[in-house]
């Protein structure tokens, strides 16, 4: 029986393993996707035969499926209840219930075992550990993000960096007791304790818009949390699944950094926005040099240009005008142009948002572009719309070696004949600097509030 | 010993494959990517169940919660991910 439960779960590892292989590519995802909660279902298939399930008899399958029936409906409710734009708090959730599952599983582990190894309380303690910073820490970015209880500015207090060392030295001195006296159950509960805080205490520091990152890393926390519960378990699906996650997170959170060419240790503390540069100020940069347009003005300038490139940023999704700007552009490819999307990674408030968003409006994923593909195109574009976007677009990145985003790569919209800029005001964005795109040649500012600024000039080109 | 060096051999060819996999898939899809292998990482329902299933109160409290929770992630996982993979289209 053993093997064939061990067999089962070869089979829902390679299932796991191809799912993650078809996501390459956005026409084979969503059979991917599919054959992931195959292989999940095999898993739990396989499981009902373990030796323990069977002796727990009718009851424990009964206790199973009730346990799970109830999991199965919140799980469903939230995945069709939630909107895209709240897509890295649902994440984040999830995340954070896997990590809880694990602490749970790991300490009913050690309560059982009757004469634990080595290894069982090595990875008891891990996951201990990691499960329980992995729960709190997406409590605390979810509520962030959602902005119920904490603020998403960063929060800062005296000895930060202190206390965390000081809670993560008690976290392994209570690991070590733990390993050293399996029958300590309480000190396993106080290092779930201690790390609880730990999860809150890390990640209060990571402002709003860094979240992108935090979540990538929370996520492949939660893997890291399910390989340790396999190292107790002794489980190989558990650990082959766990450390899938756990890559996966680790590289998105690497690639958002490198996008806003940041270390993860800056992004971790909440750096960002301490040290400000001591650039040109507003008044210097903008000084009579903007121009603001109107969307008649705007629609002429579209009448006859060949080609246009949208670039989207958060604002524009926060005020939900996807699907006027998806309008627009069926309005102007109907006059011929081709119109495509810049998305820079860091975007929307978590990797890819951005793409999904604009998915969810009906763009075609073709339309979408990367930074790297669509920054050599700008030449031979006639016109840029920036739609809610700011940092992301601003020249002092290349220009300014003592900017606070200094070689953050940017889409190089300056290169195209003509720019417009919709933003409700002048207002710097979340580095807090100025941008000297706005007050550029080729520019031109178009002030007012995304959705309702979206629309007028929707009509206008409409008009026109 | 064995069985931990067959589990840590077990842990780091997974990490390499899921290392190689994971980078292939284009910054497009990196949203589903994250909630689809979130919804692989609630596994964990795994040895929720098998705690349930151990005898002793203790365990079996523990285990019901936990497989309620890895099975939230599991089903909201999956079934987010499909409703967004969806939408993403080709040019009609």
């Amino acid at each position: 029986m053993l093997s064939l439960i061990n067999i089962l779960y070869l089979v829902a590892s390679v299932l796991f393993i191809l799912g993650l292989v078809g996501l390459a590519h956005p026409k084979t995802a969503v059979r991917a996707n599919r054959m992931g909660a195959l292989g999940m279902l095999v898993a739990i298939v396989g499981t009902l035969l373990d030796r323990n399930v069977i002796d727990a008899g009718m009851n424990g399958f009964m206790l199973i499926a009730a346990a799970m029936a109830v999991g199965g409906l919140i799980g469903a409710v939230l995945a069709l209840k939630i909107k895209m734009t709240a897509m890295p708090q649902m994440v984040a959730l999830l995340n954070g219930f896997g990590g809880a599952a694990s602490v749970l599983v790991s300490g009913a582990a050690l309560h059982d075992a009757s004469n634990p190894n080595m290894q069982l309380l090595i990875a008891t303690a891990a996951g201990g550990v990691i499960g329980a910073v992995t729960f709190w820490g997406s409590l605390v970015a979810f509520d962030k993000l959602q902005e119920w209880v904490l603020p998403g500015k960063p929060i800062h207090y005296p000895m930060q960096q202190p206390l965390n060392i000081l809670l993560a030295l008690i976290a392994i001195g209570l690991a070590v007791w733990v390993v050293r006296d399996p029958s300590a159950l309480h000190a396993y509960w106080a290092l779930v304790v201690v790390s609880s805080i730990l999860g809150i205490t890390l990640t209060i520091p990571i402002g709003g818009a860094d979240m992108p990152v935090a979540i990538a890393l929370l996520n492949s926390y939660s893997g890291l949390a399910g390989a340790a519960t396999g190292f107790v378990l002794n489980n190989n699906a558990l650990i082959i699944t766990g450390s899938l996650v756990g890559a996966s997170g680790i590289i998105l959170s690497q690639i958002m950094c490198k996008a806003m060419n940041r270390s993860l240790a800056n992004v971790l503390l909440g750096k960002m926005g301490a040290g400000s540069s001591d650039g040109a100020s507003a008044d210097e940069t903008y000084a009579g040099r903007v121009k603001s347009t109107s969307p008649e003005e705007i629609a002429m300038l579209l009448e006859t240009a060949r080609r246009v490139v949208i670039v989207p940023g958060y604002g524009l999704a926060v005020s939900q005008a996807q699907h006027a700007v998806r309008e627009l552009a069926s309005l102007l490819e109907a006059k011929g142009a081709t119109v495509e999307y810049g998305i820079h990674p860091v975007a929307g408030r978590m990797p890819g948002h951005m793409n999904v968003l604009l998915a969810e409006a009906d763009v075609p994923y073709d339309k979408m572009k990367e930074m790297s593909e669509i920054n050599p195109t700008f030449g031979q574009t006639d016109v840029v719309l920036v739609i809610g976007a700011n940092d992301v677009v601003n020249p002092l990145a290349n220009t300014d070696p003592t900017s606070p985003i200094a070689g953050m790569p940017i889409l190089e919209v300056g290169n195209a004949r003509s720019v417009i800029v919709m933003k409700r005001s002048l207002s710097p964005g979340f580095a807090g600097i100025p941008n000297p795109l706005f007050a550029a040649d080729n520019c031109l500012m178009y002030f007012g509030d995304g959705k309702a600024a979206v629309q007028a000039l929707v009509a206008a080109v409409k008009e026109g | 010993m064995e069985t931990f060096i067959t589990a840590l051999t077990v842990f780091v060819l997974a990490v390499f494959v899921g290392v190689y996999v994971i980078n292939r898939v284009p910054p497009l899809l990196h949203t589903p990517l994250m909630s689809g292998s979130n919804a692989i990482s609630g596994i964990t329902v795994v040895g929720a169940m098998i705690s349930i299933a151990t005898p002793g109160r203790v365990s079996t409290i523990l285990g019901f919660i936990a497989v309620a929770l890895a099975t939230i992630n599991v089903v909201g996982g999956f079934l987010v991910t499909d409703r967004m993979l969806a939408m993403f289209r080709k040019k009609e």
